[in-house]
């Protein structure tokens, strides 16, 4: 039996190489967790973070290199393997059934069981003294699909202890969570380390890292490029490993007067799925060369605003008018011949067709159009050029116009859909978390275009859950909450107290 | 007429044919239901019914032991079932193309094996059927005692494991990770469920049930194998999954309805009412339809269903 002592690793990663068939995601890594320590693995999209905590996990198994979990060597063929070893790991998306209870999500697995019946009750026990020793409250009853998602965070940190997880690897635990959630969650990471957890926290978040991590590990490309202790530095320093060059967002904005109204909202009341009001007699207007910024946490109605002026939510009752005259409600047909460039929050479900090539996908909004017909056919030579300028246009990312789309990465994705919005020269943008869970580069692109496109003379509407962008960008902020428009403030004249504060829904 | 129709016999007679009929339908739908709970749909169902009812059926004749038959009925529908475990599981194939090929597979196959074996006799040979059981005391109950309780074996069996698997599914750690691999794959691997070796033993278990089930057919149901002896209760049986919402006792019942209606058929033809018997087979479809119109907002389709597992795929 090895002792574990403080400066000896719980966890060390020897020399990981892996390879998904021509791309190299981790090159000759080495990672080492100490015990109670939390433990940032920061990097951009695609740097090889997910894959080598995969690998930690049993998920993927690693081309080359050796791992010891307290002091033994482990072979992790399946996360079983890895689960013995006291090694949890909770995925950016969780791995919950919602059909399902608290409880049995929790115990799958474990073999807690009476005579091969579950032994419910002694579980419940074991979940409910679990939760009482880590503050970590929930109805073991509940089932899952009717829980927030931080409630369903908890579900998946309970899991991982209810296994007697010493370890916890956690992937971009804060990326769907509301700012309330995330000091929650950074409240509970610090009470398992004083627990005697050890903790990898997956981010590309800088100011989460320096919040929460004893050590930061950068990585880069698939390898490791910098370790530093929180204390010896900063974010300047972090943004710049993390990317490979000066990239903290310093934009240039030009200062121009807003034109005569583009869009016109007059007393808007839209339905959620479950048929409740998600929208709440919204009035709003947005001009030309005006950067319309709505801050607010998802959930809060901005999603069925946005789906409704993309003609795809009928609204309950209410106008919308694009440079005076009516959008037909529920046609998408309407919202793209009144000049309308739509950005959706889930760029794979609803932006982009995954398994179309990317030219496909380019011209999917303007494949009728006659310029690209010859005779009643498709003129693929016209499409080919169209496609060929978008692509070098917008640096899209790609082994070229007849790729899958599928084959892009998060970045590019958002880049296709930017290319094919933007090549009509709208007059109207609705972008809806346009840089969600991109990194900083691909982030910084697209703050550029949305202000070029304002500078063009585009009326924009830029929903966002963060701060940070909806103030680089914003000429004027709107904070929803719970269906309503908070207030209306000119850039100039917001704080980000006020605004924090109607985001949390205090008025005044 | 109506006389006729509601006079004791009469009824006794149909709720016993009624049970009779939803047997072989009982069987199949479990076992499908312990299928797609896992999150496989095995369209190999019609032929590895007919398949279990050749087997059945040409054991039992060369053996004499009828018991012998039914267990090689069973052993044929699990081997097929690994097969489509090994399409659909392992090599992560489209569930439809792989069951619909068992089906086209084993038909031709149950038929060639029993041509080399037979030959094409003018009178088909037939085997001398299982006799019902009847059970003391309970089957002197007034009306139901008849009906219910003086039934083939494999009837009360098909009706035990309703509750067995209702149990299994529901109150056993078995059924939670089958629920788990169903709904959530990769959850049930983070937390070190074996998933295909899961979905495989889902298959091979559902696929013994389903060749049983067509085992009833010729050795208690009819003594002769026919080519069109199964009739689409393969078919049937899969709709009923879906009208009883991927629940055992819901499925059970549908197949009782279904079971009940097959009957009734049969006898109101016997008091020469002119109905064809395709109106009749249109019924279980229409009522799933029905049924389905009315709950398809609240189906529980397994959500993983048809969606194969793999775990080194980028993107998780």
């Amino acid at each position: 039996m090895v002792t574990v002592t403080a400066n000896q690793p719980v966890v060390e990663m020897q020399s990981i190489t892996k390879q998904f068939l021509d791309v190299v995601a981790n090159r000759n890594i080495n990672f080492n967790l100490f015990p109670k320590e939390i433990c940032a693995l920061l990097g951009e999209n695609g740097a090889g973070k997910t894959t080598l905590m995969n690998i930690l996990f049993g998920y993927y198994t690693c081309d080359k290199g050796e791992i010891f979990i307290k002091g033994k060597k482990a072979e992790l063929s399946s996360p079983r393997d890895a689960i013995c070893r006291g090694v949890g790991m909770i995925h950016q998306h969780f791995t919950l059934v919602p059909s399902q209870s608290v409880l049995e999500n929790i115990i799958i697995g474990t073999e807690m069981r009476k005579s091969g019946f579950l032994d419910l009750k002694a579980a419940k026990d074991k979940l409910l003294h679990l939760q009482e020793r880590f503050g970590l409250h929930i109805d073991p009853e509940a089932r899952i699909w009717t829980l927030a998602i931080g409630e369903q965070q908890r579900v998946e940190i309970l899991k991982a202890l209810y296994r007697d997880v010493e370890i916890l690897i956690m992937d971009e635990p804060t990326a769907v969570l509301a700012p309330s959630e995330i000091s929650d969650l950074f409240r509970t990471l610090k009470s398992l380390v004083q627990e005697g957890k050890s903790i990898v926290f997956i981010t590309h978040k800088l100011k989460e890292v320096i919040a929460i991590a004893d050590r930061i590990v950068v990585l880069r490309r698939g390898e490791v490029v910098a370790e530093r202790r929180t204390g010896d530095t900063n974010l300047r320093e972090l943004a710049n490993l993390m990317v490979g060059r000066d990239v903290l967002e310093r934009i240039s904005r030009k200062k121009i007067p807003p034109g005569e109204p583009v869009l016109e909202i007059h007393n808007l009341a839209v339905s959620n799925d479950k048929g409740l009001e998600a929208v709440k007699d919204i009035k709003l207007v947005v001009r030309k060369n005006e950067i319309l910024g709505i801050a607010g946490v998802s959930g809060n109605g901005q999603r069925e605003l946005a789906e409704t002026l993309f003609g795809i939510r009928e609204p309950q009752k209410g106008t919308i008018k694009i440079n005076g005259i009516t959008l037909h409600s529920g046609s998408p047909v309407s919202a793209i011949k009144l000049g309308m460039a739509r950005i959706p929050e889930d760029r794979i479900e609803t932006g982009l067709m995954m398994d179309l090539s990317v030219e496909e996908n380019l011209i999917l909004e303007t494949h009728v159009s006659p310029d690209f017909h010859k005779r009643g056919l498709l003129n693929f030579n016209k499409i080919h050029q169209f496609s060929n300028e978008l692509i070098e246009g917008y640096g899209i990312m790609t082994s070229g116009r007849d790729a899958v789309t599928r084959s892009l990465s998060g970045g590019n994705l958002q880049k296709v859909i930017l290319a094919r919005e933007l090549s009509g020269k709208p007059t109207l943008i609705v972008a809806s978390q346009p840089t969600r869970g991109l990194d900083v580069g691909a982030m910084e692109y697209i703050h550029q275009r949305i202000l070029q496109e304002k500078e063009r003379g585009a009326a924009i509407i830029l929903i966002s859950e963060d701060l940070d962008e909806i103030f680089i960008l914003s000429d004027r902020i709107v904070v929803m909450y719970e269906g309503q428009i908070m207030g209306d403030v000119q850039l100039e004249e917001a704080s980000r107290e006020q605004i924090g504060l109607w985001i949390s829904g205090v008025k005044k | 007429m109506i006389g006729e129709i509601l006079n004791t016999a009469f009824i006794t007679g149909l709720i016993g044919a009624a049970m009779r009929m939803a047997t072989p339908i009982i069987f199949a739908t479990l076992g499908e239901i312990i299928n797609e709970r896992a999150g496989i749909l095995n369209l190999g169902i019609e032929g590895i019914m007919l398949m279990g009812a050749m087997t059945g059926f040409l054991v039992s004749i060369t053996t004499g032991l009828l018991w012998i038959g039914v267990l090689a009925a069973a052993l044929v529908g699990m081997i097929l079932s690994l097969l489509m475990a090994f399409l659909t599981v392992y090599l992560g194939l489209s569930q439809h193309v792989s069951g619909l090929g068992i089906t086209l597979f084993s038909t031709g196959l149950a038929m060639f094996i029993y041509r080399i074996h037979f030959g094409s006799p003018l009178v088909p040979p037939i085997v001398e059927p299982f006799t019902q059981v009847t059970i003391p005391l309970l089957s002197k109950i007034p009306v139901i005692g008849p009906s219910l309780f003086d039934q083939y074996a494999l009837t009360y069996i098909a009706v035990l494991l309703i509750p067995i698997i209702s149990i299994i599914l529901y109150k056993t750690h078995i059924g939670l990770k089958i629920r788990t691999v169903g709904e959530n794959p990769l959850a049930a691997d983070n937390v070190g469920v074996n998933v295909y070796l899961t979905r495989t033993l889902c298959l091979v278990t559902g696929g013994a049930l389903i060749g049983i089930g067509g085992s009833f057919l010729t050795l208690d149901h009819q003594n002769m194998f026919l080519i069109d002896v199964i009739g689409g209760r393969g078919w049937v049986s899969i709709a009923m999954v879906i009208f009883g919402n991927w629940d055992p006792l819901k499925g059970a019942l549908g197949a009782f309805i279904f079971g009940f209606l097959d009957g009734l058929q049969l006898r109101l033809q016997g008091l020469g009412i002119k109905v064809p018997f395709d109106i009749f087979l249109m019924i279980p479809y229409l009522m799933t339809i029905i049924a389905l119109v009315g709950v398809s907002r609240k189906a529980a389709v397994p959500a993983c269903l048809l969606k194969p597992y793999r775990r080194e795929e980028k993107g998780v």
